[in-house]
């Protein structure tokens, strides 16, 4: 087991080596000069001589090579430089935002596994039920829909109408509810379904009709057997969700006015702030990164086969 | 048998349906300027936010444009944008896609490690990025959203060529000296037509969706073209007096992208591609 995850670890340097190379690459196909950028959002008039000074002072005038070398060494002691628009240090403001949205992203994860599992399961038991017709219709329904639109109308129903819940805002837990539900309402539609086909696969395997001729109850068949290998791509999927939920908060974000980091992050692409817009692909992409190795492990622990694979 | 005829009927059914409304929504986009009653950009702030009537049958938003005008041509802004990113995405995709994986070696080694970086992002992440980088525009729209897309199909792609290549027909093709090119043309690529076309269905809601998103965030299709997503981020300011503004495009955007998500997995069903 050991060995598997150091094999992992292994592979994930040459990914962030390139992950940091696109990264620094990307910036410089924006129109327009960070220096330029820089003065603009300092209200210093951007004279050729102003953009001159700026250009050697951000270290914009040494080969690309040497400005890439110099960037990397100081990403990796976390010195993401600093924003142009706060002038504050950039790792600082991406800590101060990040919290939100990690809290976003756990709850929408939570609501996910609780609301998407037992339909699923139940799905599958009963196929071809009402239940099943009905949750099948409801997820089909929601993996169509307009993430952004579906915000507005929790808000006009639950907030507006009813008057239940806080309308936009990070505070108190009911602050929560509607944007960990907007971005999680996708997930659950998909994960219902995956399940649903999974526990169905399992169901008719030779396994499982052993067990029963072993006299086992229905409930542990279906407990400990059958859902144990029906989650194995579940597992798998979740890694890259919680990777794409992390990022793709963005538009919920805006929706709800909720000060995490895809809001910063739209609004440091409006500003052109240059460092922030660099550090957070960079953060964006690691975070999804470790989140597809820790699937990989996950993986792993679940399905031995996977792990003795590689050994021999 | 019985129960398979029951489920090709059913099958079928719903491909009729998907396949009905995708029908309208292409004679929209085909004919928005005869189905249109007003114009979609004529601005009248004396009419603005008016209820539905005869003239305005959905009403009007608060230029005062009609809305059902903007819903039938933004059909066309919508579709039109979501088919040539994905037209194009798919053709790119394939070209690369299938020299990679014919040819193999040094060219598909390189390949896969772009792969690993790219496919390192998360896609609608990146996509985000790149426009945002670039500029707010449908050009940069369109550019962002190929860029990023065209790694993961494409290796899809080459993964379907591996497979075909190593069939018997292909090697009796090698022997017998047809040259390299006219065997990807005529036994490559019509094996994995029909699975290239499912992958187009599946996957174009889906486009939709980001499109219609980023347009939402002001990044994509700009005012005053109309377009369903900015459409909403028009109506934002308007949510709580008149929800209906929100209403309409919201609806043609889950109806559009629901005909395509059945369309596809019916499609998928019919032709009995499997998803890997």
């Amino acid at each position: 087991m050991i060995w598997f995850i150091v094999k992992r670890l292994s592979m994930l340097i040459p990914i962030l080596f390139g992950i940091s190379l696109l990264t620094f690459l990307l910036i410089r196909l924006a129109p327009g000069d960070p220096a330029e950028a820089y003065l603009r959002l300092s209200h210093i008039p951007p004279t050729n001589q102003a953009i001159q000074e700026m250009n050697v002072k951000l270290g914009l005038d040494k080969p690309l090579i040497v400005q890439y070398v110099d960037w990397l060494g100081k990403v990796v002691r976390l010195d993401f430089g600093n924003s142009y628009v706060s002038k504050q240090p950039v790792w600082d403001e991406l800590m101060l935002y990040f919290p939100a949205t990690l809290q976003l992203t756990i709850t929408a994860v939570i609501l996910t596994v609780c609301i998407s599992v037992p339909i699923g399961i139940f799905s599958a038991l009963y196929k071809d039920s009402m239940f099943d017709h009905l949750s099948r219709i409801l997820s089909f329904v929601g993996a169509s829909m307009p993430t952004f639109w579906l915000g507005f109308l929790f808000m006009y129903f639950f907030s507006i109408k009813l008057d239940l819940l806080p309308v936009v805002g990070r505070g108190s837990l009911a602050h929560l509810v509607l944007p960990s539900l907007t971005l999680a309402f996708a997930y659950i539609s998909t994960y219902t379904r995956l399940l649903r086909t999974s526990m169905l696969e399992n169901l008719h395997q030779p396994f499982v009709f052993y067990a029963r001729v072993r006299g086992l109850q229905e409930r542990v068949i279906i407990g400990r057997h059958v859902l144990k290998m029906a989650l194995l791509p579940v597992v798998t999927a979740f890694g890259m969700t919680i990777g794409n939920m992390l990022t793709g908060a963005f538009i919920v974000e805006s929706i709800f006015a909720w000060p995490g980091l895809g809001r910063f992050f739209v609004s440091a692409l409006s500003h052109r702030d240059y460092p922030v817009v660099q550090s957070c692909i960079l953060l964006m992409g690691g975070i999804f990164v470790v989140c597809n190795l820790l699937v990989d492990i996950g993986y792993g622990l679940l399905d031995p086969r996977i792990r003795w694979k590689g050994e021999r | 048998m019985f129960r398979t005829l029951m489920v090709r009927l059913v099958q079928k059914k719903a491909l009729l349906f998907s396949g009905a409304i995708i029908l309208i929504m292409s004679i929209l986009v085909l004919l928005a300027p005869v189905l249109a009653p007003h114009d979609p950009n004529i601005i009248d702030i004396e009419h603005k936010l008016q209820a539905p009537s005869w003239d305005f049958p959905l009403g009007t938003d608060h230029l005062g444009r009609c809305i059902l005008s903007r819903l039938i041509f933004g059909t066309r802004v919508s579709l039109g944008t979501a088919f040539l990113v994905m037209g194009v995405t798919m053709i790119i995709s394939i070209f690369i896609g299938t020299y990679a994986g014919y040819r193999g070696g040094r060219i598909d080694y390189l390949f896969m490690r772009i792969c690993d970086v790219l496919l390192a992002f998360p896609s609608l992440f990146l996509a985000l990025a790149l426009i945002g980088i670039l500029g707010p525009g449908p050009l940069n729209l369109f550019l962002a959203m190929v860029l990023v897309q065209w790694v993961f199909y494409a290796r899809i792609i080459r993964g379907m060529v591996l497979s075909v290549k190593e069939q018997n027909y292909i090697l009796a093709a090698k022997v017998s000296g047809t040259p390299g090119p006219m065997i990807v043309i005529r036994h490559i690529f019509p094996v994995i037509l029909s699975q290239v076309a499912v992958l187009f269905f599946m996957d174009i809601g889906g486009i939709i969706l980001t499109i219609s998103g980023l347009s939402f965030l002001g990044l994509g299709i700009q005012p005053p073209t109309a377009e369903w997503g900015a459409m909403i981020n028009d109506s934002k300011q308007f949510f709580r007096s008149h929800p209906s503004l929100m209403m309409y495009p919201g609806l043609m955007i889950l109806t559009i992208v629901m005909a395509f998500n059945l369309f596809g997995d019916t499609l998928r069903d019919a032709l009995d591609v499997r998803q890997d």
